[in-house]
Order: structure tokens, then sequence, then C-alpha cells
């Protein structure tokens, strides 16, 4: 039996599920490989150079940042989740590993979450049903931990009208209820 | 006769009439209206039945403070009681009934109450029903809570929804009258990012119920132009319908808004109400004041009612209460009603103000150091008997009275971090003391400054200080003219020399007789007087009668009335509905599902499931034939224990340990010692507590160097989790570890039985013989390409893997498994024959590891290393907890086959008396194969 196995969404199907209500449009992203860093003891600095020569960048707290291939965001102190294109990265650790060496700890973290990108022309009306975040007023690139509907969660805010949320994936459709109903509620 | 009550004027949309009903009876009402203005201008001041003596009752306010006017709002499933009539926004359809009163509230059989009342003063029920004490739950509780109460519930379920949400300002404004609009605009034009929230469907507070002028308009349209020109700013969020309930810490403030109650029925999808949370930097209270009455003798009868609220009723609503209306004042505001009223051409019969200086309002019978000493009407007012200043006594016919005592500034948000109000002596009230939230100030009337010009004005400056507090410069625009009236009262608390009984609290039928007798009694704190009186409780919480109950326990007591004190207020300001707290969260959205990787499969199979915390696990796998659960599970078990079983174990908690202390950290946080396991191999751990008790347990590998990957119970995952970084980042902060889990990354499932290698051998990539994967033995391998991990351990007793791939494989494993296991007739299990086979081992779960068991307790105190300091080492070396004769875990069997015990079950010797020194241990879990882990000592 050589056969790979094939892979489902954390929603449950073979392909990820775009939702549109009014105009809040709710992707579920599977596309993604994500991994956590955090510098051993002692070694900040060479995290730090680590990451620069890979061009990865790791944001100071409450901020996410994207580069070429890598993007990030800060989850506690010297603690990053990276982010990479799954169809090339899908062994994240392999990729990490080479360019951190012993100076970092590297967990892969792809399919601990599910990840659902939300998009609208103002996602304040809905921001507000669902977390506790200022949504207005933090800037594009924030990223906190935040609580949907009991389900902890890190928001990332891209811009004024488009928000990555990572939920637990095994909550994903629990998470995408929530998502579903504050939506409808707004139309 | 439709709205026979309606006169010219008010701020109702009269071109559209809506049609509603109250007890069953058509009336007619315009859109602007509450339910209590409409049926006053249909002529209805009967309303509801009091609390204790069922009492006719008609509406005290027009206002939130309201105590009388309860009603069932709407039918069926969506009723609700206690809905106050004086704020129920009225829409097209509505419908309304009475409540406490049986059959109707024009004739109510509990009415005799009322004949017997000396029998239910206060307290009655602490000195009546004492004997039999059996008989208090049994027959005495259920008799008085049937005649006493407020509305009833229809026992249906909500079919309405419910949302929250969250919100942030600069400045949240509390109150929309004037001292709030001034604040709001001042805020508003300044940029800062205000919240302006109002109770009320329409904003503008008093000035839409007074004919007051602000500059050259009218109060009501300044207030109109106000709001436009805050809604016009993107900086300020308008929230009308919304009632602050409650100051919480740091800033953040309770909001109820009430999103569709205007409406017969939410629109789709939409929330009824929406449980906001704002997080405020700076808040203003501008709640305005709340009138009081004077307490004299049947002040209870419908159409006696606030002077402020009847002056509402005509200017706001455009509805006359009565055809003759009295008014009985002890200060200046009471002559304002009777002119309104008046130059609405309203019958002012008298204005009997117990005042002795002032002048005389020219064209009224105004009755100087008068007083209302009686009143009478069945089911409303028909009379009133004044007492005048010689000391004679007059009935007059009247249909509606007006009373007013004085305004007490509305401090009720001051006191939610328990300040106490303090006595302004020139007011006659309480005005916000020191030392109330963080963050909230006071303008306008909640203040004490109670003219409209003082609103102004202080909701400006209150304004301009909060955002210079916050770096903000606010700009002091030029306040319109406004009128500025001093206070002019004189204290008048309640009528003495009647032999009868005035009302001070009528939601709790609450009179002076019941203080004077708590007094008596000796209950005189106003902590004791609120409790044996019932005083201020309820839906009203006394926001018109505690001061009056105070001023007559310190006329008692001698005292003065700051000497007597104040109870306090405390959140919610007004009542709110369960399901508005509950929000979103009820029925099966109580809270989020946690789905296994093989939960597709699972469901494919008609697996019935189980929620274990958040997850839903299969219990067992029913197949065809198979009618009872015990069937399924034996066979699972049986099939397991023969040839191979799987089951999906992803539940369990996992966390990647990580770093150059990686194995110190686990010895010091396992009872047992890690920093010695090698590479690839894992091994059973138990953790305690600091006070030596078990806390955890679960196998640990090390798969590198550095890096561990710990399991968990399903139970402890988040608090092993927790703990550990607890130990992490306080305990050992020096320590080179880093931690994440990863119970939701990875789909594991356990293959046991003797087929279980066999099995595996067929999907596994790489070589997992004995030899090559010896037992404890970790690694990584693949499955047809796809990376794996794959451990060597056995929690039933067989030969036994955990297999795990990253979870989007899942799905893909557990029927990779199930078609490679044709052939040895692979079952999957569920958490039943798991629970089974682990009783079988004789290996302990949470029915044994309860927060009360040592490692000895449970066999497994050779596990506690003495040679190594960990958490939990020391105290679990106490004397009692090494005792050689303490409890055991052991495995029992019964002697009769057929003999049934259930788990908690207690071992006695046959004979012995069930008594804790003959206890032989207790049933800890019980299998269905009949053995069972017990201890015993």
């Amino acid at each position: 039996m050589a056969d790979t196995l094939h892979a489902l969404t954390a929603l449950g199907h073979a392909a990820p599920e775009t939702v549109e209500i009014g105009p809040y449009r709710i992707t579920e992203r599977f596309d993604v490989a994500l991994a956590s860093i955090a510098s051993r003891k002692g070694r900040d600095k060479d995290v730090e150079k680590a990451a620069k020569a890979e061009n990865l960048p790791l944001p100071g707290p409450a901020a996410a940042a994207e580069g070429a291939t890598w993007a990030s965001f800060w989850v506690a102190p010297q603690m990053w989740i990276v982010e990479a294109p799954f169809a090339s990265h899908e062994d994240i650790v392999s990729h990490l590993k080479p360019a951190f060496g012993d100076a970092a700890s590297i967990t892969e973290q792809t399919d601990a979450w599910v990840r659902f990108d939300l998009a609208a022309p103002d996602l304040v009306p809905l921001m507000e049903r669902l977390c506790n975040v200022d949504f207005s007023k933090a800037a594009a690139g924030f990223a906190s931990r935040v609580v949907v509907e009991h389900t902890s969660c890190y928001l990332i805010k891209r811009g004024q009208g488009e928000v990555t949320l990572y939920g637990p994936r095994s909550s994903a459709r629990s998470l995408l209820h929530a998502l579903e109903t504050a939506a409808t509620s707004l139309l | 006769m439709s709205q026979s009550n309606r006169i010219a004027g008010g701020q109702i949309d009269r071109s559209q009439t809506f049609r509603f009903t109250f007890d069953g009876v058509p009336y007619q009402g315009h859109p602007g209206d509450t339910l209590a203005s409409a049926l006053l201008a249909n002529g209805v001041r009967l309303m509801g039945r009091s609390f204790k003596y069922h009492r006719p009752r008609g509406p005290l306010s027009a206002g939130s403070e309201e105590p009388n006017a309860l009603v069932h709002l709407r039918s069926g499933a969506r009723q609700e009681p206690n809905t106050r009539a004086t704020v129920a926004e009225l829409f097209d359809g509505l419908t309304a009934t009475s409540q406490n009163a049986w059959p109707s509230v024009k004739f109510d059989a509990l009415a005799i109450n009322d004949r017997f009342n000396s029998f239910f003063t206060a307290g009655f029920y602490y000195k009546t029903f004492m004997w039999p004490a059996a008989f208090w739950e049994k027959v005495y509780e259920p008799i008085i809570r049937r005649a006493a109460g407020l509305g009833s519930l229809t026992r249906q379920e909500d079919p309405d929804e419910y949302d929250k949400g969250f919100l942030h300002c600069d400045l949240l404004v509390i109150g929309a009258g004037p001292a709030g609009l001034s604040a709001a605009l001042t805020a508003g034009r300044a940029g800062a990012r205000v919240i302006l929230a109002d109770e009320d469907f329409r904003m503008g507070g008093r000035l839409n119920m007074e004919t007051l002028t602000i500059g050259d308009a009218a109060g009501a349209d300044w207030a109109a132009g106000v709001v436009a020109e805050l809604a016009s700013l993107p900086n300020v969020r308008l929230m009308p319908r919304t009632t602050i309930i409650g100051a919480f810490d740091h800033g953040i403030y309770g909001a109820v808004e009430r999103v569709s109650d205007h409406l017969a029925t939410p629109a789709a999808g939409k929330p009824r109400q929406t449980l906001w949370r704002i997080y405020s930097s700076r808040a203003i209270l501008a709640a305005g004041a709340i009138e009081r009455p004077i307490a004299f003798e049947n002040n209870d009868r419908p159409g006696i009612m606030m002077a402020g609220s009847l002056r509402a009723y005509a200017n706001r609503w455009g509805v006359a209460v009565g055809d003759r209306v009295a008014i009985f004042t002890n200060n200046e505001d009471g002559l304002r009603t009777a002119t309104d009223l008046r130059a609405k051409g309203v019958d002012v019969i008298a204005v009997i103000d117990a005042r002795t200086d002032g002048t005389l309002l020219p064209g009224i019978r105004h009755l100087k150091g008068a007083e209302v000493i009686d009143s009478s009407g069945r089911l409303a007012l028909k009379t009133i008997t004044i007492r005048k200043a010689d000391g004679k006594t007059e009935t007059v016919r009247a249909t509606a009275l007006g009373v007013t005592g004085g305004w007490n500034p509305n401090v009720n948000m001051t006191s939610h971090h328990r300040a106490r109000p303090v006595w302004d002596e020139g007011l006659q009230s309480f005005i916000p003391g020191d030392g109330g939230p963080p963050g909230l100030i006071v303008a306008g009337a909640a203040a004490g400054h109670m003219s409209t010009h003082g609103a102004l004005a202080t909701g400006q400056a209150q304004a301009i200080a909060a955002l210079e507090l916050l770096g903000m410069k606010a700009k002091a625009d030029t306040l319109p003219k406004a009128e500025d009236a001093p206070i002019s009262i004189t204290p008048k608390w309640y009528v003495t020399g009647g032999k009868g009984r005035s009302w001070i609290d009528p939601q709790n039928d609450v009179t002076v007789k019941d203080v004077k007798l708590a007094h008596k009694e000796n209950f005189s704190s106003v902590e004791h007087l609120k409790r044996y009186t019932t005083l201020g409780m309820a839906t009203d919480q006394g926001k018109t009668g505690n001061v009056i109950g105070l001023a007559v326990m310190a006329g008692l007591t001698g005292q003065t009335i700051p000497e007597t004190g104040t109870t306090i207020y405390r959140p919610p300001y007004t009542p709110v509905a369960m399901g508005t707290l509950a929000g979103r969260s009820r029925g099966k959205d109580f809270k989020p599902f946690r789905l296994t990787p093989s939960h597709k499969w699972a469901e494919e199979q008609g697996a019935v499931f189980v929620e274990v915390g958040m997850w839903l696990r299969a219990q067992w796998f029913p197949r065809p034939g198979e009618t009872h659960w015990r069937q399924s599970v034996d066979r699972e078990v049986l099939a397991t224990r023969k040839s191979v079983g799987i089951c999906d174990v992803t539940t369990l908690g996992k966390i990647d340990i990580q770093g150059t202390d990686a194995g110190a950290f686990l010895d010091r946080v396992y009872a047992n010692t890690f920093s010695t396991l090698a590479v690839g191999k894992c091994r059973y751990g138990l953790m305690l507590r600091e006070d030596g008790m078990v806390f955890d347990d679960g196998t640990t590998a090390r798969m590198g160097e550095a890096e561990y990957v710990m399991t968990t119970t399903t139970a402890n995952a988040v608090t092993v989790f927790r703990h550990l970084e607890y130990c992490r980042q306080v305990l050992w902060p020096d320590m080179d570890v880093q931690l994440i889990s990863t119970t939701e990354a990875w789909a594991q499932f356990s293959v046991a039985g003797p087929n279980a290698r066999k099995l595996l051998e067929k999907i596994v990539d790489q070589d997992i013989s004995d030899d090559a994967f010896p037992y404890m033995g970790a690694g990584e391998i693949t499955i047809g390409g796809t990376r794996g991990r794959l451990f060597r351990i056995s929690f039933s007793g067989e030969l036994a893997y955990e297999i795990a791939v990253p979870t989007r494989y899942g799905d893909a494993l557990i029927r990779r498994l199930m078609e490679a296991g044709q052939e040895f007739d692979a079952i999957v299990y569920g958490t039943e024959a798991l629970g089974v086979m682990r009783v079988e081992k004789g290996h302990v779960a949470g029915n044994e590891l309860n927060g009360q068991s040592t490692a000895l307790n449970m066999g497994l105190g050779k596990m506690v290393s003495k040679k190594k300091d960990s958490i939990g080492m020391v105290l679990s070396q106490r004397e009692g907890m090494v005792d050689p004769n303490g409890y055991r875990i052991v495995g029992v069997k019964p002697v009769d086959p057929k003999g049934q015990l259930t788990a908690g079950s207690h071992f006695l010797e046959i004979g012995a008396e069930p008594v804790m020194a003959n206890d032989g241990g207790w049933l800890t879990s019980k299998s269905t194969r009949r053995i069972w882990a017990a201890i015993s000592p």
C-alpha cells in the first residue's frame, strides 16, 4: 500500500469552503503550513540572525509581518508562529531546522489550526460581535490572541476589510457557525 | 371610545395608528407611545395587581423606575413577565396581559389578602408557618408562592436569539438628557470617540417631557437638533434603546441594546437584544433624577402617580391621565406640572402644597400648608381627602393625582463599586459620593445639578475634564440660554395622623407601618430594614421608595437620614432577561464542539457519541442486530483481545517540550525520571500536585536530544499545559524549555491486540518488527509516504501501538487501517470498550485519579523517585500518605457473577453495620465484564 493518504480540511471536506453572507466572505484556507519558533535561552540574537538570512520576519508583540515566502505573527515573548505555502513547505520543520539549528525550538503547527480569512468592505461591525479587539483602532498588521464564542483564536488584521482568524482545528465547525451567525445578524 | 384621554401635542406620530390588546381588549395607539401611555390614552388606569395584597395598581411613573405597571408582554413562547408598561415601546399588534391576578385584574380573588392585611405585615412569614416544621416546604411555601409574586413563566423555550458584542470608546456618556447631550456634543465636536447610550427609544431625556426652552427652541427640538448633529459625526455612536446595566472593572460597562423589542418579532437572523461590553477610557453618568412620592393613606390607587410623570404623559405623549387632576407637592416642581397641565386644557382642581411659604399659582386653587391624607376608589382613583392648613379636611372628586416629594439624583451606577452616596441637605437627597467606579464622573441632575442650565453646563464641563485626562482638548462652546431655577423644597416624606396604610414601596407592598414594625422589632439598620420588609427589592430595586423608607426610619430612630445610612445599588440597573446574558450559548450552541479526525468516518459507521469535555468521542459502534450497548461494547473488547481493535485517541493532550533543559524540566514535573530516557523511547510518567496527590499520568516520548512529546489525559490536557507553563515561566524561568500544544496537530489512533503489528506492517513503510521497533519504542515513520509517528505503548494489556499522522490525514488513516485490517477482522472500539480494557488491565483513569489519590494508593508508589526533587515528592511522603495500611487499588470480581455493583458502592462484610468504621473501600470503576477496580483499606 504505497498510496499516499488523502487529506481533509478542518471542516471535513476534500476542498476548502467559502461562505458568503451579505457583504461578508468567510474563506477556509487549507494551503498554509504553520510552525512555532521559540528562541532557546540566550539564543535570541542567533534566531534574529537566522531569520534575517531566511527573509523570515519576526515582528514584535501584537504584530504580524509578511515576507516573500514566510510570514509570521508574535504569540509570546520570543515565540512566533510562522506561515509558509503548504504546497512547497508541507514538512515545514524540515525547512526551518537547517536555518535555525539548535538556536530555536521549532514545532509543526499546520494541522493544529483551522484558518478562516474574513473579508468585507468594512469588517468593524462583524468584529465587534466576535471579539473584544478594538478593531477600528488597530493598525493593519495587528495580531492578538482573542476569544470567539468560547474558542481561543489568533486574529491578524491584514486591513480594515481583511482578517485572518486561526482557531482550534477540532472546533472548526463550531467556529464557522459562530462566524456565520454573527454575519447573518448584521444583514 | 378610542383614546378618550388623548389630548393635543406630544411626540407621537398621529398619522399612523397601531392596534394592540390588553387583557384581550383591543385598543389603539400611535408610534412613539409606550404601552402605558397608550393605555392611559384609552382611559385604562388599572394595569395590574400588587405583590402581596393584590391591590389594584396603575403606573406610578413614566420611566424605567416603574414599580407598578408590570405586565406580561406578548404571548406564547415570546411572553415575557414583569415588563414595565412605562418603557414597553408600542408596536402594531402588541398583546399584553395583566399579571398576578385571577380570574381578572378587575376582579382578583386574592384581593382578599388585602382584607387580612394585618396578618401579612413585614416578616409575617418569619413568624407564622413555623409549625410543624415539615409543613414549610410541602405546604406553606407552595401556597405563599402561588399567592404572591409577579409575572409567570411560560415554561416554553424562548424562540428569540440574543447577541453579544464589544465596543470601545474614549468617552461613554450614560444618558441622553440635557447633560448627556451636552457632554456628547462637547466631546464629539472635539473628535473623541464617543458612545452615547440611552434606555429610551427617543433621546432627549426630560427635554422630551417638558415645555422648557433651550435658546430659542423648545427643549425637545433642541435635543433633536443635537442628536442630528451627533449622528452626523463619524466619531460618535448613538445607542438609543440601550441601557447601561452596570459599571465593572477597568472602565468596562455592560449595556443591553433592545434591538428588536419594538417590533412584533425580530427579523430573521436578527437578535432580540444585544449584550454589549463597552470598554471606555472615561465615562460620564448623566442619568438624571428620579422623582419620589410622598406617602399618605391609600396612596397606591391607579390614577395616583408622580407629578412629573403626569406632566410627561401630557407633554410627550399627549395624554391626560384624568379629567380632574390634583397635585400634591412639597417642592416647586409640582407647580410646573400644574401649569403645564392647565396649559394643555386639563382641569387642575387643586394644588395641595405642603409648603407654607412661596408665591401662589395664579388662577389655580393652590392650598398652602395642606396635605392629601387619603383617597378612595375601588379600581382607580375617585376622590382624595385633603387636610388644609387650618386642620379642616375636605374630600374632592379627582381622577388623577400627581404627587411629588422631590427628585433623587440617579446615583445608581456610582454605587456599583460599593461607593456610598452622600446626603445633600439643600436637595434633601443623596448625591454621588467619593469612591465611585474609577474613570466615571457625574453630570447634570445625577450629580445634583437640577436645572436645565446646570445640566448643560456640567455636561460640557465634565466632558472637557474627561477629555483633558485623555490628553485631548475640547472647546467650551457658548451654552444656549436655559432655565436655571433654584431648588425650593420642604422635606415631606409621609403624612402622619392616619390609621391606614401608606405605601412606600408599592412593588413589594411595603408601607410606613411595616417600617415602624421593623423598628419596633429592632431591625433598624438599613440592611436589616431592607431584608425584613423587602423594601427596595424586586424589579425596581427601590428607585422611588428607598429614600422615603430611610426617612421614615430616621424619624423613628431620631437620627438624621445620613446617619441612618443607605443601602447601595448593584448591577444590573434594570432587569435583564436571562436569554440576554446567555447570548448565543444555548442548546447545542451552549459551547463549541471538538471533533476528532475520525468523526466523519465514525458518523458513517453510526457511532454513538459521548461528550467528553468539549470533544465528541465515539462511545461504541453498534452493528446490525445489536440491540443493547453492552452487546456492542462486549464485541469490541473481545475482538480487540482476540485480534485487533482501533481507537481514536487524538483527544489525549499532546505537548511538545523542547530545549536543552527539557529532560531536567520533566524530571521536576514528573515523579519519575525522564532525563535518562533514550531517544526513540517512551515512558509512562506520573505527575503529582504540590500536595503530593496524583495530578495526571501519560506517556512521554523522547523524539530527539532536546525534544520530548508528552501525552496527558484528555480531561487534563489544558490543565497540565497550564501547569507546565506556570512551572516554566514562574518556578524555573532560568531553564531552557519551550512548550507548545500539539493536541490538535496530530491524529492519533491506538491499534491494540495480538494482530496489531501485522496490521500496521501492511501500512507502515518501515520495518516495525519487534527487533526494529521494541516495546516502548517511539519514532517517525511514513504511511504510503505520508509523514507519521509510531509509539509502541499499551493501555489495554495487549500488544499495542499508537500511530499518528498530521490531522488532515486522520480520516484517510482510519479508512486505511480498517481496509488493511479486514483480513484480521479488525474493529474500531469506542470509549466504553477502552474503559473496560483499561479496568481489566488495572490501569487507573479519571475515576481513580480524582484528586484524593496518592501514587501509593494507586499501586504506583515506586514511581515516585526519591533520588531527585520533583513537584509533590516531598509532600507525598507525609505520614498519612505512606501509611502501609492505607487504601490500595485492587481488582474485584463478584463471587456471584449475576451480582450487580455500581461505581461508588462501598464494601461491607456480610451482616456488618453500614458505618464508616466497617467501610471496606469502594468501587471506583466498573467494567462491563464484571471486573472492577476498587480501593480497599
